[in-house]
């Protein structure tokens, strides 16, 4: 679905990836780990277009297209989410006003017919049975107010509604307590097809209980340092990440 | 009037020995303004002698009178002798219905989106439509007579209720008031009049379009709304410009008389021609729009969405006589290019427990200039007085200016007034944001742009916010990326 290669980017002339290879195939789901600063948004927002960043090398194909050549809208059009580490907020804009116009137009760009209030409404209604999302958030202004877990929840709904092929969910995690963790991961599975892919951003193996990976990358300083399948990520639960950080110093 | 009011100026009726009128054939007067243009419009008008008295005596004052140079506003001097003050378009005689109206002109309303058929059948809008100068047509009058509510336009009332038009024009907004107004008052062509009366709430929206056609013209309209006591009132209005590459001047007079228990709601939807890219042409926009709350509980309520005009010089006011009156000022401001505006309130506190409300959005792009400026009076007698104001501004880019000039006057110890104030910049993670969700850039900034301006948009009537919301997207066209 997704081919990452040798991907470099620099903000304000200071390079923060120095080489990404990531291929995720449809169906699979991969988990990305490692410490703070280590370049885990950096690529989130470089894959969905955010245009601070300047992509200074490397290649990114997304189902057979140039995905850099892409602008931010185009690339969610053709089915990128981003869930973000830090949900913006829009003041006097509701969820679902937002909603409605990101929808509107992603299907106005698939050649697809607006929905109407009838089936727009239909289609809230059953995500938000599926998040465990309540009405009247959503009747609130974007964001404004909510608390950390209700943005993260939010996020999920957005998700939801727009149906994506890669979903990139970005410490979706952080700020939720359990029960709204195992909710979200629910949701996360459920919207799961063997059409779908989804890259989560971790910190802890917690969430990854929930979201089983197929595989679990570790990022630091830029790299992709290690990979592996779900256990790596207990390793680092135990471990912590300085075992990675002198195995890396030593190279 | 009573005598007490030391603002509303008073004015002496002065007799004019000369009562000849000039006979043009043409509907167009020619170009420019002296004593002789003023007969020429009132003798258009078919007026009673003393219309033409007031009309000459104003003349007199604003020949006396200086433009104001307050106003956060640049702009190249106005010649007053290239400006066209009366053209008419060329109807064989009035038309008795919509039927009968000159198709062309019904066309361009159709332009406009606003069709008068369509708001006549859908939304069960009374329309008087004013191009360039005069009043084309206005419907839903039958309807409106037999609950005693007068919608005309203002000659028409002239000729029709001349007591009524005599006892209410300049009793809010006196002829001398300040240049623009002394302007209109001498050669205003048309405009609206609306009576209610007393206990009669006026079962459906009542609406105005302002249209300024013709090159080289003025347009100098006037309307007059008088509430009578527990009457209740909503009146829109409506405004476009075709493009031109000459600036083109509009002054505007709208009075409100609101008696007891009486509210108006007064919404504008102001669209003049902003000039172009570069500030090529447009509309300079200088309007005088006042109400009085005169009689006890009364209320009035502006509601205005400004985005067009090159300059915008323009504070719909309120003054609140009666005790337990109210004031409420909703504006959204929207400047990008070169546009300059200058727009605002005043709130006067007269009566006691009087109260007032200011909610101004100002949304400034490009390299334009949007400035509130805002006065809160609160007067000795109007115990127990309160204000509330804020005032917000939004900026898109580095190049435009907002600025709030905030002006408050107590003198009664009990008065309450608030002010608060916010500047802020759409954020590019809120594009992005957007973006990333699969809404382009210009959407987004609408998207933004109306949310931020949502509380004054609420207080619109449901026929013009769709319109309005429109309005804001095509204005800020072009103004990111
Ligand atoms: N606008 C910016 N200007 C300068 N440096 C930046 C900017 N944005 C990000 N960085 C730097 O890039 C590096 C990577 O940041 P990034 O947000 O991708 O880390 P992360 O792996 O997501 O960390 P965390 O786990 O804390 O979320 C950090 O050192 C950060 O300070
Ligand atoms: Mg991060």
């Amino acid at each position: 679905m997704i081919s990452i290669k040798n991907l470099q980017a620099s903000i304000e002339d200071k390079e923060i990836l120095k080489g990404i290879d990531l291929e995720v195939k449809a169906g699979e789901v991969h988990a990305i780990m490692g410490p703070n600063g280590s370049g885990k948004s950096t690529l989130a927002s470089v894959l969905a277009g955010r245009e601070d960043y300047e992509v200074t090398g490397g290649s990114v194909t997304f189902e057979n297209e140039d995905l850099l050549e892409l602008s931010p809208e185009e690339r969610a059009q053709k089915g990128i989410f981003l869930a973000f580490q830090y949900p913006v907020e829009i003041p006097g804009v509701s969820t679902t006003n937002f909603l409605k116009t990101a929808i509107n137009q992603v299907r106005e760009a698939r050649g697809e017919k607006a929905l109407d209030a009838v089936n727009f409404l239909k289609l809230m209604k059953e995500k938000m049975k599926l998040v465990d999302i309540d009405q009247s958030l959503l009747s609130r202004s974007l964001n404004e107010g909510f608390s950390g877990g209700e943005k993260k929840r939010n996020e999920i709904f957005q998700m939801a509604m727009l149906e994506p092929k890669l979903s990139i969910l970005d410490e979706t995690d952080s700020g939720l307590d359990i029960d709204a963790l195992k909710i979200v991961a629910d949701g996360v599975n459920t919207l799961k097809t063997n059409n779908t892919a989804t890259i989560v951003v971790t910190h802890y193996q917690r969430l990854l209980d929930y979201i089983v990976p197929d595989y679990v990358h570790v990022l630091y300083k830029g790299r992709i340092v290690k990979s592996g399948d779900k256990s790596l990520a207990l390793e680092f639960e135990e471990k912590g990440y300085d075992w990675i950080k002198e195995e890396v110093a030593a190279v | 009037m009573s005598t007490d009011d030391q603002i509303l100026e008073e004015f002496t009726s002065k007799e004019y020995e000369h009562g000849w009128s000039v006979d043009f054939e043409a509907d167009e007067a020619p170009l420019g303004i002296n004593e002789d243009i003023v007969r020429f419009i009132s003798a258009k008008k078919e007026e009673p002698q003393w219309l033409l008295d007031w009309r000459l005596k104003a003349f007199d004052q604003w020949k006396q009178m200086k433009e104001p140079n307050w106003a956060n506003i640049k702009y190249p001097k106005i010649d007053y002798q290239s400006i066209r003050y009366y053209s008419a378009p060329k109807q064989d005689k009035k038309p008795q219905s919509l039927d009968e109206v000159d198709p062309e002109l019904l066309k361009t309303f159709e332009r406009l989106g606003i069709s008068l058929q369509e708001q006549k059948r859908l939304t069960g809008v009374a329309v008087d439509a004013v191009i360039d100068s005069v009043s084309v047509a206005t419907t839903f009058k039958d309807k409106l007579s037999e609950l005693g509510v007068i919608f005309c336009s203002f000659s028409e009332a002239v000729q029709e209720h001349p007591d009524l038009i005599k006892k209410y024009l300049g009793s809010v907004v006196p002829a001398n008031d300040n240049y623009f107004a002394a302007l209109n008052s001498a050669v205003f062509s048309d405009g609206s009049f609306c009576f209610i009366p007393k206990g009669v709430r006026c079962p459906m929206e009542l609406s105005t379009y302002f249209r300024i056609n013709a090159a080289n013209t003025g347009q100098f309209e006037r309307t007059l709304i008088v509430a009578d006591d527990d009457s209740y009132v909503s009146y829109l209005e409506g405004c476009t410009a075709p493009q031109r590459d000459e600036n083109q001047l509009h002054a505007a007079v709208v009075e409100i008389y609101a008696a007891k228990n009486a509210e108006v709601k007064y919404s504008t939807v102001q669209n003049w021609y902003p000039g172009d890219k570069n500030g090529k042409g447009g509309i300079y926009n200088f309007v005088t729009k006042r109400g009085i709350c005169s009689g006890d509980h009364s209320k009035i309520s502006w509601t205005q969405v400004e985005t067009g005009s090159a300059v915008t010089w323009k504070y719909p006011s309120c003054i609140l006589k009666g005790d337990h009156s109210v004031g409420e000022f909703y504006s959204v401001a929207v400047t990008n290019n070169y546009q300059q505006a200058d727009t605002g309130t005043k709130m006067v506190h007269l009566g006691k427990n009087t109260r007032s409300r200011i909610v101004s959005k100002g949304i400034s792009a490009g390299k334009s200039q949007n400035s509130y400026r805002g006065q809160v009076e609160v007067m000795k007698r109007a115990e127990g007085a309160r204000n509330f104001s804020q005032c917000d501004s939004l900026l898109m880019g580095d190049k435009c200016g907002a600025h709030t000039f905030p002006y408050i006057d107590i003198k009664n110890k009990s008065a309450q007034v608030e002010h608060e104030a916010t500047t802020s910049k759409i954020g590019e993670d809120q594009i992005f944001y957007c973006q990333q969700r699969g809404i382009d850039e210009e959407t987004a900034v609408a998207l933004i742009v109306n949310g931020f301006a949502k509380e004054v948009m609420n207080k619109l009537p449901m026929e013009f916010a769709v319109e309005a919301q429109k309005l804001l997207a095509l204005t800020l066209e072009g103004s990111v990326g």
